[in-house]
């Protein structure tokens, strides 16, 4: 299963984080690895860099993992988890413009079937392009 | 203007001490046009920041910096974290091959251009740009003015005042549109809040 593409859902609300991991898990199963993380260090609604990079250590494949977020700030953060990952990893996580839950489970059909980083990022992206 | 560890420290917590005091500001601020999380996102990043004074202290300035960087990315909770961390690890990265004084202003400016970066925003959308490009413009155009410091703060206070009229276009305000017409941005107030602390902080020591 670490040959899938991982998916990492990160909402400003953690029930909303959740909620679409879940869905996505009833719709492609557990073939793969899907990792959320929502909510501030304090518990309130907000982002958190540390808890993303804990996410994307969770959804961890060598194909790579894309991260699927709610609003700017998620974008913001999500960013700045990913360039401080090791620099081997920077490369093969990317952050979808995609809406989260629609995203999310797009992304994660197209990575059950053994698609690339690019396939799942762009599966998920054509849903903001009409 | 000298920079001894012990100053340094000091002018940290005293920036640390007033981002802490004007949370209630910046989040009755943020409550106008944005989720209303500024101030409270802004007191956890400087409380965890105070917490690391002692290993920030003992650090050389550009690694000092780099370390309120990344405690800020990780604790502040919101998109300001990522602005102010990208913004003092610039300003860390860039003091490492630089001087201070005398290379005040393109030290602020690295800073300053990551923030943009960060953000993917430029000035005129009302958010801390608005009030970080006034300032390196003064820092630029009246470098080595003996009253830079005082200078540097009339700068602060009237383009935070000047984000009020502004339409935001980028972060959350955006989303209010027109509405966000009258209220002057957070982010803008509380890079004016620490701006002030540290020129204060400077003038004291």
């Amino acid at each position: 299963m670490s040959d899938l593409v991982g998916i990492v859902i990160v909402s400003h609300s953690k029930d909303i984080a959740k909620g679409t991991a879940d869905m996505v898990r009833q719709m492609v199963g557990s073939k793969i690895k899907v990792a959320f993380c929502g909510g501030n260090p304090d518990g309130g609604l907000g982002t958190d860099v540390s808890g993303i990079i804990q996410a994307i250590d969770i959804a961890w494949s060598p194909k790579g993992v894309v991260i699927l977020v709610d609003l700017g700030g998620a974008e913001t953060n999500s960013e700045m988890a990913v360039e401080m990952l090791r620099p081997e990893r920077r490369d093969l996580v990317v952050v979808c413009n995609a809406p989260i839950v629609e995203g999310a489970v797009m992304a994660a059909t197209e990575a059950a079937g053994g698609s690339s980083l690019e396939q799942v990022r762009a599966a998920a992206e054509e849903l903001s392009a009409g | 203007m000298s920079l001894e560890p012990e100053t340094f420290k000091s002018l940290v917590r005293a920036a640390a001490d007033q981002v802490i005091a004007s949370a209630p500001e910046l989040t009755a601020l943020d409550q106008a046009i944005g989720d209303g999380d500024h101030g409270a996102n802004m007191k956890r990043g400087f409380e965890a920041v105070l917490g690391k004074l002692e290993v920030i202290g003992a650090q050389p300035l550009d690694e000092a910096l780099k370390t309120i960087g990344r405690t800020l990315v990780m604790t502040v909770g919101g998109a300001s974290g990522p602005l102010y961390g990208s913004f003092f690890m610039a300003v860390g990265d860039a003091l490492s091959k630089k001087r201070l004084p005398e290379d005040l202003a393109e030290v602020f400016g690295r800073g300053v251009g990551a923030v943009s970066a960060r953000g993917r925003s430029q000035p005129g959308e009302k958010t801390m740009l608005d009030v970080l490009f006034p300032v390196l413009e003064t820092l630029k155009s009246e470098a080595g003015h003996p009253n830079l410091i005082e200078r540097v703060r009339v700068t602060a206070t009237e383009a935070a005042a000047r984000t009020a009229p502004m339409l935001a276009t980028k972060g959350r305000a955006s989303f209010l549109g027109r509405r966000s017409v009258g209220h002057v941005d957070p982010g803008a107030r509380s890079s004016c809040v620490l701006l002030h602390a540290v020129c204060d902080s400077l003038e004291v020591g």
